[in-house]
């Protein structure tokens, strides 16, 4: 019973929407069903709050190896979920002063917005920013010519990397306009508009086929693993 | 040496990456950057458009990746106001409107004849994806009755005979994933026949592509897009030159260029030393 | 005849200096906007008004010429924007749009159905010029339609290719051997686990960072329930940090369906399955601290990633951890490629599942999507074959019959086919 209704939900639900998808009358219906996840998503939060609560309390509890870290995860959590949730320092909105709270929650001087401006914005780019370390990294233990097609690839990189920058136009400006088309940075151009894109969609047309033959086996009950198989 | 170089720990790989980046950074040099046909195909168009035209800015991205588009969405938003387009604001992102803030903020600052409701208009946020593009091409009153201040868009005079988006003249998307790109050109371009350019991140931009020329009329990638922008924009209107802060892309272009030669040289570097070590029997 | 030259020389030196003038003066004239000079804008022509497909009569498509004085650049074009208005039986001309120059259509969503509408197109020029109205002389009627034709073909392949796959799933039910080649990311699932193992480590299982509603979670999570029956067996830890709560939820039901049929219920705890943030870069730092602390000998990225691929790949590279990836992110693909040991690339990550679990009905399943891949390359080279014999019957002019014949079934393949207009002429 504890898969069977699932699985009845699941396949009634799939073959109604894609039904749906050829009559005009039921188009909306998908949107519908977008709205029920979006609902349900939102009420998941609290599952998903309850359980960070859970696991990180017990971890200060039992003074389990880094209860440090568990104590400044549910420091932050709480300050910015009353932060944002009693709009503290919120000034309320021009449109509506006598409400004190009609201002909106990021409002340029609330405290939500002074977390999200001198704490979230830094720590978010850093984290992004050490994507360059890592590229270095990788690229140098990893960008190998071990074949011909290892050796293609590091060439093509090559033309990429310089023709993103001032130095392949600097390069190659010496060319004539009849070659025009050599100069790195238009080489960058033909290699990510063909070459790459040619390859990019075939990865594409597999992957779309993917997703229609697993969509597929869940609809019809094959895969049942998502749901722990039985 | 081999040996020590075959080893070499990722710190000091860090360590020559933090000052690839940071010596350009901190010596505030920038490059004679030439915009590429591409970029001017963009920067035309919106040039070219009469002025006084409607265009809407959909700034789908968030603070991570706010260091390689805004940038470029500056330099968009100080070309609209120097043309004098009429801007609405808008975001699919939930962590958006800080991002379109920070641009009305330009407008505030560098145009302080642009009137809010009259020039430009924010309509903020809205959950939804892809669904509130389809809902604003057919009527935006369904998603958006009111501005992000709360004000009914009935009430400003650039929105109040706004019934939908079929009718702008050009869509500016900068955008950093989903929903984005993909969503705007399958539910707003492609039917609506809308003018769409996009500003994207590097990653993102070998998928978008596919789009150019037919639903796209042109795009701007990563931080050289923006940096080819600002260059061609300071052509067209050189007081810009003044303005330092009309060059953010064109200062991050020196860094982007030590970097790169820094990748080569790391990457060159490695596979010599796999050869070597091919040669005396190793693995590298 | 000195007087005679004298003139002829002052003749030429007054044409001379006309031609110069008259040059000067339409240097200089051409300089302010031709706008100012007119006075009046030609009308757009040859209003249409269709009925829009596939919909539930609620639309119009009001089509027109654009206005003669309307130019693709729009420094050369006088026309800036088109009006559009709208009557009924019972009501006057009301304005109902504006859209932009060079654009020759609008599309009104706000009809009823079998009921007439009359349109009018006023061509808007600078400086508030308008044209005089283009008028439709016959009405449209929006028409009810309760199947969507645009969508015929694409429906024709997709229960072409749904058959196909029901089919290798009965061929395969019914006893039929087949192959599947090695994919070799998955071979290394329990040589991974069996590392960790040998390590006293744990493993560490991320399945991306988008929902339940993204079919990339779903496969991750079907892969994590085959991993999982490996990890039970090894009795070996295996922690799922998750990016949403819906996630979690969904993991902790596989994971300890894995371990019960695995024979091992009570190894299973539910805590080592936890939500973390929904924050993009929230969740990899989080990941990243467990991974440095807890040191897990085996990553598994299973499902949709975005920057975060290689923010992760990288930490679990220093930690000396056996890392096998997939997504069918293809953006994320190189950076998993560079820094994993296998890497599932696209399709590979939803055939994991048929391949993990050697069930007949889902190898069949795999079977069906080979052949479909077959129809979709059939497609292309039919398509690119008369593209080519299109372009060069128009080359080398083989005549028009041919020519034409050529392209439209490029056309066809194109537009109707892969396109909007589907079973429409």
């Amino acid at each position: 019973m504890k898969r069977t209704v699932p699985l009845i939900i699941c396949s009634l639900t799939g073959f109604i929407l894609i039904i749906s998808w050829f009559l005009p009358a039921a188009e909306s219906w998908g949107e519908k069903v977008t709205h029920w996840f979006d609902i349900v998503a939102a009420f998941a939060f609290v599952l998903g709050g309850a359980n960070l609560l859970k696991i990180h309390l017990q971890k200060i509890s039992n003074r389990r190896i880094g209860w440090g870290y568990s104590a400044v995860t549910l420091t932050a959590f709480l300050v910015t979920l009353l932060a944002g949730l009693f709009k503290i320092n919120v000034n309320p909105s021009m449109n509506y002063p006598a409400y004190s709270w009609s201002g909106n929650y990021l409002d340029e001087g609330g405290l939500l917005w002074w977390i999200y401006e001198y704490l979230f914005v830094p720590l978010s780019a850093t984290l992004f920013a050490m994507l360059a370390f890592y590229i270095t990294s990788a690229a140098f233990r990893a960008f190998r010519a071990k074949n011909i097609e290892a050796s293609i690839l590091l060439f093509t990189a090559f033309l990429i990397l310089l023709g993103r920058t001032y130095a392949g136009s600097l390069i190659t400006s010496g060319l004539p306009d009849s070659l025009a088309f050599l100069r790195f940075e238009n080489l960058t151009i033909i290699i990510m508009s063909v070459f790459n894109l040619a390859g990019s969609r075939a990865i594409t047309i597999g992957i779309a086929l993917g997703v229609v033959t697993t969509s597929l086996k869940l609809l019809l009950a094959v895969d049942r693993s998502y749901l722990g198989s039985d | 040496m081999f040996e020590k170089l075959n080893s070499l720990e990722s710190r000091w790989i860090f360590l020559m990456t933090f000052l690839a980046v940071g010596i350009p950074i901190l010596l505030q040099k920038s490059l004679p950057e030439k915009p590429t046909p591409m970029v001017m195909d963009v920067f035309n168009l919106v040039e070219d458009l009469p002025s006084g035209s409607l265009i809407l800015c959909s700034f789908d991205f968030d603070p991570a990746s706010a260091g390689e588009l805004q940038p470029m969405a500056a330099a968009f938003v100080r070309h609209c106001a120097l043309k004098k387009h009429k801007i609405v604001f808008m975001t699919l992102w939930p962590v958006g409107p800080p991002m379109i803030q920070n641009n009305i903020n330009i407008l505030k600052k560098e145009f302080p004849d642009y009137q809010y409701g009259e020039d430009y208009v924010n309509l903020g946020y809205r959950t939804g994806g892809e669904g509130v593009i389809k809902l604003i091409t057919t009527s935006l009153d369904k998603m958006y009755s009111e501005d992000v201040n709360g004000t009914s868009l009935k009430k400003l005079s650039l929105t109040k005979d706004l019934k939908h988006i079929q009718g702008i003249d050009l869509l500016v998307n900068i955008s950093a994933g989903t929903p984005g790109v993909i969503e705007w050109v399958q539910y707003a371009s492609t039917p609506f026949n809308i003018k769409t350019v996009v500003g994207c991140t590097g990653v993102t931009a070998p998928k978008n592509y596919t789009y150019i020329p037919k639903q796209l009329a042109g795009m701007l990638g990563a931080i050289k897009g923006a940096a080819e922008y600002e260059k061609a924009s300071i052509i067209q209107y050189p007081q810009l030159a003044e303005n330092p802060q009309a060059q953010e892309g064109l200062r991050r272009m020196a860094p982007q260029l030590v970097a790169h030669l820094l990748l080569i040289f790391l990457i060159i570097l490695g596979n010599v030393l796999h050869f070597v070590g091919r040669r005396k029997g190793l693995s590298s | 005849m000195v007087q005679h030259s004298i003139i002829k020389s002052c003749c030429k030196s007054v044409v001379v200096i006309a031609t110069l003038l008259l040059l000067i003066t339409e240097g200089y004239s051409a300089e302010p906007s031709p706008v100012e000079k007119k006075t009046s804008i030609q009308p757009a022509k040859n209003i249409t008004i269709k009925d829009y497909p596939g919909d539930l009569g609620t639309s119009l498509i009001i089509e027109w010429e654009l206005s003669e004085d309307d130019q693709n650049d729009p420094k050369k074009s006088f026309v800036i924007a088109y009006e559009v208005y709208r009557k009924t039986e019972k009501t006057e001309y009301k304005f109902l749009s504006q859209v932009t120059y060079q654009k020759n259509f609008y599309r009104d969503q706000e009809c009823e159905p079998d009921k007439k509408y009359w349109y009018q197109v006023i061509a808007i020029g600078k400086n508030n010029l308008q044209s005089i109205p283009l008028e439709s002389l016959n009405p449209g009627i929006p028409i009810l339609q309760w199947f969507d034709s645009r969508r015929g073909w694409i429906g024709i392949l997709m229960l072409f290719s749904c058959s196909l796959v029901v089919y290798f799933i009965w061929i395969a039910r019914k006893g039929k051997k087949l192959k599947i080649r090695k994919i070799a990311g998955l071979d290394a699932v329990e040589e991974a686990v069996g590392r960790a193992t040998e390590m006293g480590s744990s493993c560490l299982f991320v399945p991306g960072i988008l929902d339940v509603n993204d079919i990339q979670t779903i496969a991750g999570i079907t892969i994590l329930s085959h991993v999982a029956e490996v990890t039970a067996e090894y009795e070996t830890d295996m922690i799922v940090p998750t990016c949403r709560s819906l996630v979690m939820t969904m993991a902790r039901e596989a994971v300890e369906t894995a371990y019960l049929s695995a024979g091992k219920p009570d190894a299973y705890n539910e805590d080592d399955i936890y939500y973390l943030t929904d924050e993009q870069f929230g969740y990899v730092a989080g990941i990243q601290g467990t991974m440095v602390r807890d040191k897990p000998a085996a990553c598994f990225y299973m499902g949709a990633f975005y920057a975060e691929s290689l923010l992760l790949a990288e930490t679990g590279n220093s930690i000396g951890a056996i890392q096998i990836a997939g997504t069918a992110m293809p953006s994320q693909l190189p950076f998993f490629v560079a820094a994993c040991d296998y890497t599932l690339i696209g399709e590979e990550l939803f055939a994991a599942s048929a391949y993990l679990s050697g069930e007949p009905d889902q190898l069949g399943s795999l079977k069906g999507q080979d052949y479909g891949k077959l129809l979709c390359a059939a497609l292309i080279i039919i398509g690119c074959t008369f593209a080519t014999l299109s372009s060069l019957a128009n080359h080398y002019q083989w005549g028009t019959g041919m020519e034409s014949s050529f392209s439209s079934i490029q056309t066809y393949v194109s537009e109707n086919i892969l396109g909007e207009k589907g079973f429409r002429p």
